[in-house]
This record gives C-alpha cells, structure tokens and sequence, in this order.
C-alpha cells in the first residue's frame, strides 16, 4: 500500500512541477480569462493529485498508469509540416457539415474559412477569440468546470490555452452541423489539453459532432474539458466519436448547463481507443427541458472505457433520459456509472437510465452502478442495468433460417447499438455510425487489426 | 427425402427420444401427434439442429446426407424449415433485412445471384399477397411486439419466402383464431407439391381440417406408437390419448 502512495504521489508532483516550469509559458498568448484561473485551479488538482482506485469516482478506472508515463506536453501551438486539410479527409461525403481541424488540443492555424456562417456566429479558436472577444466568454468560462472536484478538471484549467470555441447569438439556427476533428499527430507520447467552449443563445438550434483521431500511432493522453451552455428554447446536439488508435488514452470532461424549455442531445460513440473515461454533467436549470443522454462503446483487446454520468434535475418539470449501450470483446473492460440527483423541490422529475452490456468472452468485464439520490417527493425514476451474452434463442433463429453464425451475431449487435444509434438526429450521421459500427464489428475499421469478434 | 431410423436424444441427462422411426417420401404431408410431454418438440429440434440435445443413438437422412452432420443454417439452406413453436422476438434487426439476408443465403448456397431489392420486394409482395397478409408485418423488427397470432403468420410468411423441400410447423397452431389458421393452413397447401413434404406436429386435429395429411403418427414417451391415415386423428379427437395409453398397457 505504502507503495501505491508513493507513486500517487510521483504521478501528480510531475504534473505540479511541470506547472512551476512551464508557468510562463502558459501564461504566454493566453488571455488573462484563462489565466487568472490558472493558479487556484493547480492547488485545486494538488488536493488531490490523480485520481486512483480509492477515489470512488474513479473506481473502476486507473489513470495513475497513463497518467504516470512520460509526456510531451504540447504547450504552444506547432506549426504542422503538411496540410492537414488534405491528410484528413473527412469520409462522409454525405455529410455536409462546417468543419474545424484541432491537432493536439490546438485550433488548426491553416483551418479553411468557414463560408456561410450566420450572422454574429463565432466558431473558432478559444485562444483566439478569449484574447478578442473577452466579452463573449467572460460569463461562461469556467462557470461549469469550477463546480467540479474533479482533480482532473482542474488540471485542464491550469494547463488550458486552446479548443474549439463557438458562440451562436439568440435566436440563431445553424443549418449544418459544425464538426471539430481533433487529430493527434506526433514522433513521441504527447500529451494534450483541450479546452473547448460552446455557448448557445436562447431559441438558437445548433449540432456540434466532435470527431477524434489520430495520425501517428504514438502513445498518447488527452485531458479534454468542454463546457456547453444550452440557452432557454434552444435545440442543441452534441455528438463525440471516438475513433483513435488503442494506444491513446484521454479523460474528457463535459458540462452541460441547461436553460428552460430548452432541449438536449449528447451522444458517444466509442469505437476504438486504450483507455477512455468520459465525465458528463447535466445540469438541468430551467424547468421544462429535456435532456437525452446517450452512448455506446465497442471493446476488444484490453481496451478500457469508462462512462460517468451525472444528471442533475435543479429545477421542476424536466425530463432526462439515459441510455448507455457497450459490446465487450476478449479482454477489454467497460464501466458506466450514471448518477441522477433531483434537487429538493424539483417536482414532477423524470428521469430515466439504463445501461445494456453484452459480454463476448468469458474474460471480458462490465462494471455498471446506477446513483439515485432524490430529494423531492413527486418524481418519477427509473435505472436498469443489464449484463449478459448474446442472445441464443436468437442466434438459433437466425441460423435456422440459414444465416451463417457470424452473419447472426453481427446482426444482433448491430441491432443491439441500433437503439442507441437511431436517437442521432443527424440523418447522414446516424448512417455513417450504423456503417461504422458494423465495421468495427467486423473488425474492418482502419486503424485497428486482429479485432476480430469471434 | 427424410429418413430417421432409431433416433434416440435427451436433455440434461433425460432421454426424450427413445428410439424414433420415420420415414417421410417426397410430396406427402405427416402429422405428429400425442399428449403433452411425448417428444413432438424435441423431435422438431432435434432434426433443426437446435444446441443442447444430446444424440444418444440413431441416424437421420436428409436428402440423402446425414442430416445430423449439418449445421442449422446449412440444414435450413438444403432445404428443412421448422416453423418455431415460440418464434423469437428480435428487437432491432427489421424483418425486411432478415428475410432478405435469409433468401440471399439459400440462394447463394444453390450457386444463384442474390436477388436485388427491387426483385426481393417482388417476391415479398406477391408471398404477402398469396397469404392475405397485412403488408405492417414486414415493416416491424423481427417478431418484436407480435401477437401470438402475428407470429405464427409469420412463421408461414417465412416459409413461403423460402420454399423449403421440407416443413416442419410446431404447434402451429397452438393459440390460434380462425382466421389465422386459415393463413397456416394456406401457406402449407400452397407449397404442396410432390417435390415438397410436411411434418405438422399438433396436439389437435384442428388444423387438420384444413391441411390434410397422408399419415398421422402418434408420439407417446419418446417413441412413435401408432401409424395410420388421416382417420387416426379423428379418432384421437373423438377418444384421446387416453384410448392410446390403454392400448399400449
């Protein structure tokens, strides 16, 4: 035990020592929005340092080893020897979308101009547009994140200089969806921060798709942290998939702040990936809205993915619904946890979870822990968790009828994501994951080999 | 077409099937009869390759190959249908891409082209249309939210599309309403034909009414007890199998 601490303890001082070297640099070309937070938001990480397996939060996911590794930690931005806009095509010519690149946390300087942006819509660099327009993010920057004692939240804001920021004025519809590709590109483990910002007016109607890869095939950490602000009546959708090789890791924190009658759609998509632990929170602040809260995550190999939900009902009336659906291969392992808490006096609640796993292999594990704590009377809840195989009376079925075994079982888990893949309500997009999906089920998906799912 | 000589299978341990003997030609219609309990199902089970039988003794041919070598899907391709007693509900997967996925593989295992989908609704449509089928059938997931009714119509809709050589419905008609069986029985006659054969295992005379078959075979603990033609089953009805019990102490 003693042991463990000691190491505890090295994995997070590195971190404090790096901040104490690199204090300038962080400072430097950041706007003062950013970098006021900087110093309280350390002593906040050091309070705690890296979350390991004593953590309750972080039980079921140990970070002290991907967090323990050598890093390059990318600073400042790099200028890129190719063009990305030509390496990275995207593969869904259906979807027609504003694209933004991101490489290694930062905001692309050779990003195409985004043509045909509504009037007084701001998408881009955080760093840039915090230095000028300060007065549009000024109410909104860390005002989620700073609620959270999540060591590794702090960690973010102490070390944040760039992400993708977007600002959509009142009663502003985006037409397309924006899409933000975070790329990883690099000769050596690097180790990235991104901090990415959304804010949405009231009646505004937008859909943000968040795409993450990589280039090289290098180790790799990433400690993401976006906050969305949904603005009373707005419509807003965002969407992450993730698709990076297994040896990168990242810890992606996400906020949600939910106004009145406003309406919410957050998906995950976990296709490939080492180790992926994904924090959500939902704030629900105004009554009358609706939150759907949606993931799923396809495991082989010692792949490891944890989702960690929390939903907060502060307000009366509101609706939220959870769904969470993962497929484990051979070794890997999965966790979900979903937390929903219903604040004293928000009455007429409703809010609902479940969480679905098939397990493939005798070696691969689920843990799944549904929290409901609820302080107001007249509510109603519901959470259900299921752990299992596939379906033999099914598969029996299927073959009776002259479906090949393989064939069968790809369908059924196919159709097992399918619930989870229908709620996209980006038409060519919820296409693409289907395709996706079978893909990576069939072991086909690039960047990926031997994953096969027998 | 199907030969089963002294087929003898159990469950866990328990043998069901204590020496079957059946020899069924080409163009002619069987019925399986007995009480609850006697075997029909395993026997359906059995010769559909469903796991957890264990084949104690015995042989069957189908087609002249040894049918008990086979996998389900490739017994399903040669030719062998079993309509499921309680057909699986399958959230998720539409019926229209198991049926399809389902076609294409018979056709690819007798070296044909799949069929397109414009060709695939043709056929869908007209097998619909043979069978007064409600055409919402086809647009749901597998069985999913099926009447017990609706999924028996099901079963046949599905054997119609795949023309099996050989047929065997489990308690089709168990739990259904007139207009239901009229379905079942449509579906079987419309597949008659000297090529193709059925085995109707029921608990009833019922449905033969409106299939009629050349032999009734009454299964009672594991073995087939009495063979005759189609007048044995009214009998059973109008004695039941209380008469036959007697007979065999």
């Amino acid at each position: 035990m003693t042991q463990t601490r000691i190491n505890k303890k090295a994995v997070s001082e590195k971190y404090s020592e790096l901040y104490k070297e690199k204090r300038s640099l962080l400072d430097e070309g950041s706007s003062p929005l950013l970098n006021r937070m900087r110093d309280v938001s350390m002593k906040r990480f050091e309070q705690v340092g890296v979350p390991g397996f004593k953590n309750e939060d972080y039980k079921y996911t140990n970070l002290e080893r991907v967090f323990g590794k050598e890093y390059r930690h990318v600073l400042a931005y790099e200028t890129v020897d190719v063009d990305l806009n030509e390496v990275f095509q995207c593969d869904v010519p259906q979807l027609d979308t504003y694209t933004v690149l991101l490489i290694n946390g930062w905001y692309y300087a050779r990003n195409l101009q985004l043509e045909g942006l509504p009037e007084g819509v701001v998408a881009g660099s955080l760093k840039q547009i915090s230095n000028e327009q300060p007065e549009l993010l000024e109410n909104y920057l860390n005002r989620q994140a700073a609620l959270s004692n999540d060591p590794l939240v702090a960690l973010n804001t102490a070390f944040a200089k760039d992400g993708f920021f977007l600002y959509v004025p009142e009663g502003v519809k985006l037409e397309k969806p924006i899409q933000v590709i975070n790329l990883t590109r690099g000769q050596e483990a690097t180790f990235s921060t991104q901090r990415n910002l959304i804010i949405t007016g009231a009646k505004t109607e937008a859909k943000v798709i968040f795409c993450d890869h990589t280039l090289s095939s290098i180790d790799c950490l990433g400690n993401n942290v976006t906050e969305v602000f949904v603005g009373d009546g707005a419509v807003v959708d965002v969407y992450t998939i993730q698709n990076q090789n297994n040896k990168s890791n990242s810890v992606n924190s996400s906020f949600f702040k939910v106004g009145e009658k406003s309406n919410l759609l957050s998906g995950v998509a976990c296709l490939h990936g080492g180790l992926i632990r994904n924090n959500l929170v939902v704030s629900l602040d105004g009554e009358h809205s609706e939150a759907g809260v949606f993931g799923m995550s396809f495991t082989d190999k010692r792949q490891h993915v944890d989702n960690f939900t929390n939903i907060l009902h502060n307000k009366a009336n509101c609706l939220s619904n959870q769904l969470y659906k993962n497929v484990l291969d051979e070794d890997s392992v999965g966790a979900f946890t979903g937390r929903i808490h219903v604040a004293r006096d928000a009455q007429k609640t409703n809010a609902f979870q479940r969480n679905n796993n098939v397990l493939l292999t005798d070696t691969a594990k689920m843990n799944t822990k549904p929290q409901l704590i609820i302080d107001a009377d007249d509510v109603k809840c519901s959470h259900g968790a299921t752990v299992g195989q596939i379906d033999l009376d099914a598969l029996f079925y299927m073959r009776a009828r002259g479906i090949n075994e393989n064939d069968a079982r790809m369908m059924l888990m196919n159709a097992f994501a399918h619930e989870v893949v229908q709620e996209i309500r980006v038409e060519a997009l919820r296409d693409r994951i289907d395709e996706l999906v079978e893909k990576r089920l069939k072991g086909e998906l690039a960047k990926c080999h031997s994953c096969d799912i027998n | 077409m199907l030969t089963i000589k002294n087929l003898r299978a159990s469950v866990e341990g328990k043998e069901i099937l204590k020496g079957i003997n059946l020899e069924i030609k080409p163009g002619e219609i069987h019925a399986i009869m007995g009480p609850n309990g006697a075997g029909k199902s395993t026997l359906g089970n059995v010769l559909s390759g469903r796991e957890g039988y264990e084949i104690e003794e015995g042989e069957v041919t189908f087609l002249g190959e040894d049918l008990l070598d086979l996998s389900p899907e490739d017994r399903a391709r040669k030719g062998l249908f079993l309509s499921f007693q309680y057909p699986v509900e399958i959230p998720g997967v539409p019926m229209v891409n198991f049926l399809k996925t389902s076609v294409n593989e018979h056709r690819k295992f007798k070296g044909l082209e799949p069929l397109t989908a414009g060709e695939f609704l043709k056929l869908m449509r007209e097998k619909k249309d043979m069978l007064h089928l409600d055409s919402q059938l086809t647009n749901r997931s597998v069985n999913e939210g099926f009447s017990g009714g609706e999924k028996k119509k099901n079963e046949i809709f599905q054997m119609a599309m795949l023309e099996p050589k050989l047929a065997i419905l489990d308690e089709t008609d168990s739990g259904l309403d007139i207009d239901a069986l009229r379905v079942v029985a449509e579906g079987v006659n419309a597949l008659k034909s000297p090529e193709h054969s059925t085995i109707v295992i029921t608990h009833y005379q019922r449905l033969l009414d409106y299939i009629v078959p050349d032999f009734v075979h009454v299964l009672y603990n594991g073995q087939i007890v009495k063979s005759a033609g189609k007048e044995l089953a009214l009998e059973l009805e109008e004695k039941g199998y209380d008469w036959i019990k007697k007979e065999l102490v």
